[in-house]
């Protein structure tokens, strides 16, 4: 039996844009949090999760010293904001596609420390 | 210690914060940042039909007129992003609501020269999007400024400006500015500059960082949600700055969303790129001293790079949208019907398109690929259909087909007349560094007649 949550309870997030280059910023609320993501939330598994929507290499940019991963996905925006033809084309709400990564937690994980509602174990 | 505050993160924000902070602030300088990517190239499109704009912020007059009575009474200089493609005709639109507020004696400068539309051809290294010459543009190059950095808001400071208004300039240099003309930080001070312009970029977005952009119900609540504050910054002699906002405005100023808004737009954390220092934000310290007070210190800078970066706006065709519902049982069987229709009428009429693109609004119309699989059946949806088209005429189908949706169309198609032009030009923006030394910035100020 695995123990699961998602990025949503460990993290918040932000995208921004630049030409066709979003960058979402994943910031942990704590340390223990961010061990977990910097181990499980790969440039790979974002890139993955955002499979038909970013088109170019995804990168991540880890801070650890502020509990950040920055993730720079190039060919995010439909080929930039001003030519796109998606509503959202300056990728705003990109940064809520990343939350429900799934995450795995250690049993000895505190519970305490996840986000928003109980989360459910399967 | 200078007190900056924000009082625009883009065009269209809100103007009675503006007021606030100006009013109750307590400010030594009140920074407007009004430009986006694609603000000089749409302005220079509109100033060949439309001999009425100014080529300048279309809410100006309303700004200056909002936060003027508090700056002159408090004696706060203004820096502001609102010149556009016309810094001296907006300077001269400052001038006049200066003397209608009785301010004769306040100086006006406008910066100009960012704008090199006319030499981009020889001046272009590679597009920095695509890596190929500035030749494979395929639409005609509308506008090219280069984003001027702090230096010459600090020569207008200098020479006694009260109002600076600038066209293109990176947005933290409108903020960093201040802080060089009062401390005396020069292009020397790397590890200042850094920390300057970090404080900046902190605060060119205006409320993004006392809680707008943010709120997650549940998860990041933060107080009156409709009452942000916009943002103040108590700036130290080395830089390091204290973030608050004006007391009894709702949102929240906390490690989160400084974080938030320092990774806004950046790429590589440790090098930001502005006109004035490159940025290095890994080793900034964050410290919560109050209700609605951060301390943020330790951001750093290298030394500034030997280009400027110029942003290439190109006429890129015409978009054509619109949108059209269908609600209760067989919604989006009848929306799969709607789509598998208009493409065959935009055989029909023979639609010729770049690109051409269907979304099923509360299906997949924002995360499309990424968008889970629907565990029900969706009670209502709208369809979206969107078109770039070399010509308006072409684009103009889009809208023209979608009207044949409401008599000739499905059952209980929720169909509106249009009620807004359903064609939009497209401006393209790329992006390329030139030689730093091949523009100069000029000063010009303005005076009372």
């Amino acid at each position: 039996m695995a123990h699961h949550t998602t990025v949503r309870a460990l993290a918040h997030s932000r995208s921004g844009d630049k030409g066709d280059t979003s960058n979402i910023a994943v910031i942990a609320y704590n340390r223990p949090a961010y061990v977990l993501l910097h181990e499980q939330l790969t440039a790979a598994r974002v890139a993955d999760r955002l499979a038909g929507v970013v088109e170019g290499e995804v990168r991540r940019y880890a801070v650890d010293g502020l509990g950040v991963l920055n993730f720079v996905c190039e060919g995010a925006l439909g080929g930039g904001v001003s030519r796109s033809l998606r509503l959202d084309n300056y990728g705003k709400t990109l940064a809520s596609a990343v939350l429900p990564i799934e995450i795995a937690l250690p049993a000895d994980f505190d519970t305490e420390l996840l986000r928003g509602p109980t989360p459910t174990f399967d | 210690m200078l007190r900056i505050g924000t009082g625009s993160g883009w065009w269209g924000d809100r103007i009675s914060p503006a007021a606030q902070v100006a009013e109750k602030g307590d400010l030594d300088y009140l920074c407007f940042e009004t430009m986006a990517e694609a603000t000089v190239s749409t302005a220079q499109v509109r100033r060949r039909r439309d001999p009425d704009f100014g080529g300048y912020d279309t809410y100006l007059e309303d700004r200056f007129d909002a936060v003027l009575p508090h700056c002159i009474r408090r004696g706060t200089k203004i820096v502001t992003n609102q010149g556009w493609v016309n810094p001296l005709g907006a300077a001269r639109a400052i001038r006049a609501r200066l003397d209608a507020h009785g301010a004769h004696d306040w100086k006006v400068a406008a910066v100009i020269g960012a704008e090199v539309t006319d030499r981009i051809g020889r001046l272009a290294g590679p597009i920095l999007e695509t890596g190929a010459s500035i030749d494979t543009i395929e639409g005609d190059i509308v506008s090219a400024e280069a984003y001027f950095g702090a230096e010459p808001i600090v020569a207008a400071l200098a020479a006694g400006a009260d109002v600076v208004v600038t066209g293109r300039v990176a947005d933290p240099a409108l903020f960093l500015a201040p802080m060089m003309h009062t401390f005396g930080w020069t292009r020397a001070d790397t590890a200042r500059l850094g920390q300057g312009a970090g404080i900046g970029h902190l605060l060119e977005c205006g409320a993004q960082v006392t809680g707008g952009y943010f709120v997650d119900p549940g998860y990041k609540d933060v107080p009156e949600p409709w009452n942000l504050g916009f943002p103040v910054a108590e700036v130290e002699a080395d830089g390091a700055a204290v973030l608050t906002k004006v007391a009894g405005t709702g949102g929240v100023i906390d490690r989160r969303t400084v974080l938030e808004q320092m990774f806004y737009e950046v790429h590589d954390p440790a090098r930001y790129i502005t006109p004035d220092v490159v940025v290095d934000f890994t080793g900034a310290s964050i410290e919560p001293i109050g209700l609605d007070r951060v301390r943020v210190s330790g951001i750093t800078g290298s030394p500034r790079t030997d280009t400027l970066k110029v942003s290439i706006g190109a006429q890129e065709g015409f978009i054509g949208e619109d949108m059209f519902f269908y609600a209760g049982p067989g919604a989006l069987d009848k929306a799969r019907l709607a789509e598998r229709i208009l493409r065959e009428r935009f055989a029909v009429v023979d639609l010729k398109a770049a690109d051409l693109r269907f979304d099923f609004l509360g299906v997949n119309a924002i995360h499309g690929a990424a968008t889970p699989e629907p565990a029900a059946e969706p009670y209502e949806v709208g369809v979206r259909v969107a078109a770039r088209c070399a010509t308006r005429a072409e684009a103009a189908k889009i809208g023209r087909e979608v009207d044949g949706m409401a008599v000739s169309g499905l059952g209980s198609t929720g169909k509106r007349v249009p009620y807004a032009d359903r064609v939009r030009e497209v401006i393209g923006i790329w992006s390329t560094l030139i030689d730093r030394e091949a523009v100069a910035p000029d000063i010009v100020f303005v005076d009372s007649e």
